[in-house]
């Protein structure tokens, strides 16, 4: 026995919490997948009808796609926007501090209330776009909306990941540059952004697997419409789940949900040498 | 760290996760003490909950015990389900009747009431016998009425009818008439809150009505796909296209919303002509825009008819009522039973119903709804439902909850002319 390190009765806590409400459930739900059941009585086993089933529905096939497109477009426009205006918001400049607590106010903001606001703002008869484009209304561009939606109530939350990471880069490496006569756009590129790589590849899981997971603002801005416009797999899995009642199938789509995710994430790890977690500055 | 070491907080942590779960489990417990009170669930409604709960007051004061719980319409159907099959399942549940509740009464959750009823004449016989049907399968009955008959109506803005020149349509030709009237004035024709899909589906359920009479439907409910197959179906889609593709519903109608109010207000504003609504449409708008009905511009009329099409103009569609059933395996039955037999007929239940604005499903109502707040319009609802020669209870509560969630998706595609009649037809009939 080491005397060293924490007993592993310190660990009980953590993994009982695991157990109980991430294993016990997704044990629970992949029994699920394999029956039938609508809520009333009991589940009945029914083989692998529900997995058939998903790989002839051209409905989650179309939400798997609408997913993605909503993961890589969140991904595109928040990471940019997020570094940029982090790295920006690290200066010390007094003008820089009350522009970013203004910049922040979305993240007091609950999910409903942000939701509701934007549905408000984009109605077609009283919103601020009367005459405007249908933002909500046409299914050929409410995919594109709720990405700006949700990106502008994710930004915030990222860019004070970039803020934090940016002021921790050692001043001394910039002093070096400039000396070396480094420009602005230089000093950016090459010592801001490979400081933060860690950074992007946090923000980027969170980004990523938030956005296969997000489920809140959707419900509430569009409910998957207009028709199934915006009706992503997570909404599928709900709509399938709490308003048919097929708790089966719905838990098919669950199953499908988390080894997405986790392939995801494990997969942004992997490629970007996250695991290694070897610190980019010299002497440490 | 030796491998023993890993044993005993391994074992440990496995014995913390099941205690959690079976005390999870176990708090179900002291409510199974039988003679307890009669546990009643409703729907949330801040106005109708308080008559609600009067009527439990004087079952109390008449030497019973209960008590009520409400929950918003998603959360109740949620609740519901995963509650009754387990011990804190209520006594006695709200629900609309028809296909909602027969899976319930198919999973043999709910009590049959016949012969309580039988018993209480005097109770059976104060309802509408239709709308008693409304809970009514295979001849048993399994459900009282309890909150008033809510038909849909097309609603219509007079000032606006008037300043066109305009009369409220009778038949469907006349409706499309109006549709270039008002477009060509700039005026949205119809106002549809198009991000619930069941608003469409009213539409869909007066068009076929109309145009192919109440038994196809009848049908599809039975039969499922043969009766989906009808040619009348698609028949009637298609004429609910020609309405679309005119421009009915103008173009914005996929992000207005019913619960924000939005399709309310472009009426009462006049930027809508019509509003095709359930009848408590009228205290909505009453609440909303109250100068709007108090200056008498809100009117309303029976769906129009088809010419040529086989269902009667008098029938109806909407919610027949709202009933209380009984669960089966209720430790209160007889106590439920005395509930629903004592205190839904009472007068001052009712009179307290009428008061709010609703329309009681008892017979022999009329004067007490001339002397009502809103007369004419309660006496005409009354009116319209005792002349009816059928009326349907909504399609998404008539049938069961997945095949209606599928129809409802397919129908909010129908309307944005993703989907032709003819692919509604098939996609809803291969399920």
């Amino acid at each position: 026995m080491s005397s060293q390190r924490p007993s592993a009765w310190y660990a009980v806590p953590a993994f009982a919490f695991f157990a109980l409400f991430a294993a016990l459930p997704m044990i629970l739900v992949i029994y699920l997948s394999f029956t039938a059941w609508d809520g009333l009585g009991t589940p009945q086993l029914n083989g692998g009808e529900n997995w058939s089933r998903l790989l002839d529905d051209s409905e989650a096939r179309a939400s798997v796609w609408r997913t993605l497109l909503l993961m890589v477009m969140s991904w595109l426009v928040q990471t940019p926007i997020a570094l940029l205006v982090g790295v920006w918001a690290a200066g010390k400049q007094r003008s820089r501090a009350v522009l970013s607590s203004i910049f922040f106010l979305p993240l007091l903001l609950s999910t409903a209330a942000i939701a509701l606001l934007w549905q408000a703002l984009l109605e077609p008869n009283f919103g601020a776009f009367v005459g405007g484009p249908l933002f909500l209304g046409d299914p050929d561009i409410a995919l594109y909306t709720v990405v700006l939606v949700i990106s502008w109530q994710f930004i915030p939350f990222h860019t004070l990941l970039y803020q934090g990471a940016a002021r921790a880069v050692p001043p001394s490496l910039y002093e070096a540059a400039t000396l070396d006569g480094a420009t602005r756009v230089g000093k950016f590129l090459h010592i801001t952004l490979p400081q933060l790589r860690y950074t992007i590849v946090t923000s980027s899981v969170l980004m990523l697997v938030g956005s296969l997971t997000t489920f809140d603002t959707v419900l509430i801005l569009t409910n998957g419409g207009p028709g199934t416009a915006t009706r992503i797999l997570p909404l599928h899995m709900y709509i399938t789940g709490f308003s048919g009642f097929e708790m089966g199938y719905a838990s098919a789509i669950a199953v499908v949900l988390v080894v997405l995710g986790t392939a995801l994430s494990i997969a942004v790890m992997r490629w970007s040498g996250f695991r290694s977690m070897s610190s980019q500055q010299e002497g440490s | 760290m030796s491998r023993r070491s890993w044993v005993r907080p391994l074992i440990a942590m496995g014995l913390v996760a099941v205690t959690a779960v079976v005390s999870a489990c176990g708090t179900s417990g002291p409510g199974e003490t039988s003679g307890g009170a009669l546990k009643i669930w409703a729907l949330e409604d801040p106005v109708l909950n308080k008559i609600e709960q009067k009527s439990i007051d004087s079952f109390k004061a008449g030497g019973g015990n209960a008590s009520l719980e409400t929950f918003g319409n998603d959360p109740y159907k949620q609740r519901l389900r995963v509650a009754i099959g387990s011990p804190q399942a209520p006594d006695l549940f709200f629900n609309w009747g028809g296909g909602n509740l027969k899976e319930y009464v198919d999973a043999g959750k709910v009590a049959d009431l016949t012969a309580v009823l039988d018993e209480n004449k005097a109770a059976k016989d104060k309802f509408i016998p239709s709308v008693l049907d409304g809970a009514k399968l295979d001849g048993k009955n399994y459900g009282v009425p309890m909150r008033g008959m809510q038909p849909v109506l097309l609603f219509f803005n007079k000032k606006v009818f008037t300043e066109a020149g305009a009369q409220p349509p009778k038949t469907w030709d006349e409706l499309l008439t109006l549709v270039d009237t008002f477009k060509a004035k700039g005026i949205t024709p119809i106002a549809l809150a198009g991000t619930q899909a069941w608003t469409e589906l009213m539409w869909a359920e007066y068009v076929l009505d109309r145009f192919a009479g109440h038994e196809v439907f009848k049908n599809i409910r039975d039969k499922g796909p043969e009766g989906w197959k009808d040619p009348a179906v698609v028949g009637a889609m298609s004429k609910l296209k020609e309405l679309i593709d005119r421009g009915g519903f103008g173009n914005a109608f996929a992000s207005v919303g019913y619960d924000a109010g939005g399709a309310s207000t472009i009426l009462a504003q006049g930027k809508a002509a019509m509003h095709l609504m359930g009848s408590w449409e009228y205290t909505n708008q009453l609440d909303q825009s109250p100068d709007f009905v108090k200056n008498g511009d809100l009117g309303w009329i029976e769906f129009p008819s088809i010419p040529g099409g086989k269902g009667d103009p008098s029938n109806l569609v909407g919610n027949v009522s709202n009933f209380y059933s009984a669960t089966a395996d209720s430790k209160n039955l007889d106590a439920a039973k005395k509930f629903v037999t004592t205190t839904l007929h009472e007068d001052s239940y009712i009179e307290a119903l009428i008061e709010a604005g609703d329309v009681p499903p008892v017979v022999g109502a009329e004067e007490k709804l001339k002397k009502s707040a809103h007369p004419d319009y309660a006496s005409d609802i009354y009116k319209m439902v005792l002349d009816s020669k059928n009326f349907q209870l909504s399609w998404d509560q008539d049938l069961p909850a997945d095949k209606a969630t599928f129809m409802l998706t397919q129908l909010q595609e129908f309307f944005l002319g993703k989907v032709s009649p003819q692919q509604f037809v098939d996609a809803v009939a291969a399920r």
